[in-house]
């Protein structure tokens, strides 16, 4: 395919040769490019016509987010904004509590993000750089978790949390995910790769542990930390059955269960429905415009060898 | 003179161990310390849960409220897993997971191999594949029962209408929670496809271009198994997630019409919600029974990854 795609830029050569070859030829030549081009022309089609279809429902939803419930409703439909009114966005951000919620799911995901990078690193550097008894037992542990499907442990953990006092507040939110089995495997692997030799150079400079961690190890990790924040920045965020019973009013409701309420109103505003899907995507599109590699390969790091 | 020498050597060899028991004492501890906080919260929260959750399922939780739950052994799994609520809960999951997993493998396999060619703009075409890893359930599910919402969906107008409507047709409600799961996770496919596909290394795709194998020969017989274990990943893991879906659930049906998708997570929630821990915990175990299989797969996998890493 690739050499295709340079043969059909490089036509400049093909005059020069068309003294060489025959009339016949030269029709063959140009039927040829004829059908590079048009095969050209039908991956682009195809491509798009996925492309649409993968979209449309996205699309489809800002339109209607601009339209009134009334055209919204209307039959045919409007495929296109033509006299937008912006009203949905400030109902569905102030009466439907979508700042508030947007302002806990992002309250919550840090504190996940940073417990679970704090716990990780600390968890893989002893792993990988500490010698202690029962050290390869404690490794299995912690791979252990990866077994245990959080269903599993979600109607204990609600007594748990109820007990400790923090039903209904960023603590009962984000406490049990405080820690990563995952994780500190992925940047254990990841600290594995860090050479002998520097931590031998670092211990004769007077680093410490602490040290060696801080300035050297972490630092060199840097892709595999970048891609663990991906990944439980969008398992905090997008999480669904915990908030939705642990917490029980909209001061610690979070993003996705705000949606739940949005959906429940009635259908007289069904554009401040679809204004509130726009007010829960967004933040993570422009995150993922902006760390689109990162991303990428915090989704794959447990799928490819890195 | 040389038994000087023989004792300063035998002093120093005797400090030596010494700093070096010390080191090894001081590292041990500092080792402990290191794994003690992620220690606590899975002892909290995975660990003990986990172990308490087998023991709930031995007592019942009385119809009232205030009562005490009373022990009544293997009765209640025997009597919930054998209960017709939790067959077709359970088949209703494997039917879910097999609607979802193997077409969001197909598809976002498809999108990866149309997207791994040379042309001007593929990087745009690539990005809008991935679009859908910026939605969460939440969001993917309040756009597709939006969508076909009979009064105001646009599908119905479409053409896509059943009676009664399509989320509380007992035929098609749960084809539509898939639909919508499968346009959810499909950014998720397309980027492990193509990272696979991208693994492979060009002069193996160029040595069989130059042999002249057809697309779809090269397609079975080279692409395809240089990708398996990438396919085999996304099937193990996807079966996972496949097993634990409830936002979808909870949002488009809540587990109807007539139990038609009453997933084990919703009905589990559903146990929950009515206050009966006793039932809720049976479920659990049930779901972590199908899940460890899907996860010793995975373990295996990760096993692997392990001994390369040493």
């Amino acid at each position: 395919m690739a050499t295709e795609f340079i043969e059909s830029v490089s036509k400049p050569a093909v005059p020069i040769i068309d003294l060489v070859v025959s009339e016949e030829d030269r029709v063959a030549i140009a039927k040829r490019h004829r059908r590079r081009r048009a095969s050209i022309a039908i991956r682009y089609v195809f491509l798009t016509f996925l492309a649409a279809i993968i979209l449309f429902p996205i699309y489809i939803t800002i339109v209607n987010s601009l339209l009134t419930p009334l055209q919204i409703a209307a039959r045919p439909p409007f495929f296109f904004p033509t006299k937008p009114t912006w009203g949905a966005y400030s109902d569905a951000w102030n009466a439907g509590h979508m700042s508030l919620y947007l302002m806990n799911s992002v309250i919550v995901t840090v504190l996940i993000v940073t417990g679970q990078i704090v716990t990780a690193t600390c968890a893989a550097y002893a792993f990988a750089f500490l010698e202690f008894p029962l050290k390869r037992t404690l490794f299995i542990i912690f791979l252990a978790t990866l077994m245990v499907p959080f269903e599993v442990t979600v109607i204990t953990n609600l007594t748990t949390v109820v007990n400790l006092g923090w039903y209904n507040s960023y603590a009962g939110l984000a406490a049990p995910f405080m820690a990563t089995g995952f994780g500190a495997f992925l940047l254990r692997q990841a600290f594995l790769g860090v050479p002998r030799d520097l931590r031998d150079a670092a211990a004769l400079d007077g680093y410490g542990h602490w040290r060696f961690m801080v300035r050297v190890a972490v630092p060199l990790a840097r892709p595999a930390m970048a891609a663990l924040a991906v990944f439980s920045f969008l398992g905090a965020w997008n999480q669904y059955l915990w908030p939705l019973i642990v917490t029980k009013d909209s001061r610690y409701r979070t993003l996705q269960i705000g949606l739940r309420q949005l959906r429940a109103t009635s259908l007289d505003q069904v554009n401040v429905t679809f204004a509130g899907v726009v007010i829960a995507a967004l933040p993570l599109i422009i995150l993922l415009v902006i760390f689109q590699k990162q991303l990428v390969r915090g989704l794959t790091a447990g799928a490819v060898k890195g | 003179m040389t038994s000087d020498t023989a004792t300063t050597h035998l002093i120093t060899d005797v400090g030596q161990s010494k700093r070096f028991l010390n080191r090894r004492r001081r590292e041990t501890g500092l080792g402990y310390l290191m794994l003690a906080p992620s220690l606590l919260i899975f002892s909290v929260f995975v660990f003990y849960p986990f172990f308490k959750n087998f023991y709930l399922g031995f007592f019942r939780t009385p119809p009232f409220p205030g009562l005490p739950a009373r022990y009544v052994g293997l009765d209640q799994f025997r009597e919930v897993l054998t209960s017709d609520y939790f067959t077709n809960s359970f088949r209703v999951t494997i039917v879910f997971a097999l609607l979802t997993v193997p077409a969001g493998i197909i598809l976002g396999l498809l999108l990866a191999m149309v997207a791994n060619q040379r042309l001007r703009g593929i990087g745009a075409y690539r990005t809008i594949f991935s679009s859908t890893v910026a939605t969460s359930v939440a969001v993917a599910s309040v756009i597709f029962g939006t969508l076909l919402n009979p009064q105001v969906g646009l599908l119905p107008w479409l053409g896509l209408t059943t009676n009664p409507s399509i989320l509380e047709n007992p035929k098609y409600a749960l084809f539509a929670v898939a639909v919508t799961t499968i346009w959810q996770n499909l950014g998720l496919s397309f980027i492990v496809m193509s990272s696979g596909l991208q693994a492979i290394p060009d002069e193996i795709i160029e040595a069989t271009e130059v042999d002249g194998a057809r697309p779809w020969t090269r397609f079975w017989r080279v692409t395809l198994p240089l990708l398996s274990p990438t396919v085999f990943f996304a099937f193990v893991v996807g079966s996972i997630v496949a097993f634990q879906t409830f936002g979808q659930i909870d949002l488009l049906t809540q587990g109807g019409p007539i139990d038609k998708t009453n997933v084990l997570t919703y009905a589990i929630y559903k146990a929950l919600r009515d206050q009966n821990e006793g039932k809720a915990a049976v479920l659990a175990v049930a779901l972590f029974g199908v899940t460890l299989l899907l996860t010793t797969a995975q373990m295996r996998i990760l096993e692997r990854r392990v001994h390369y890493g040493n």
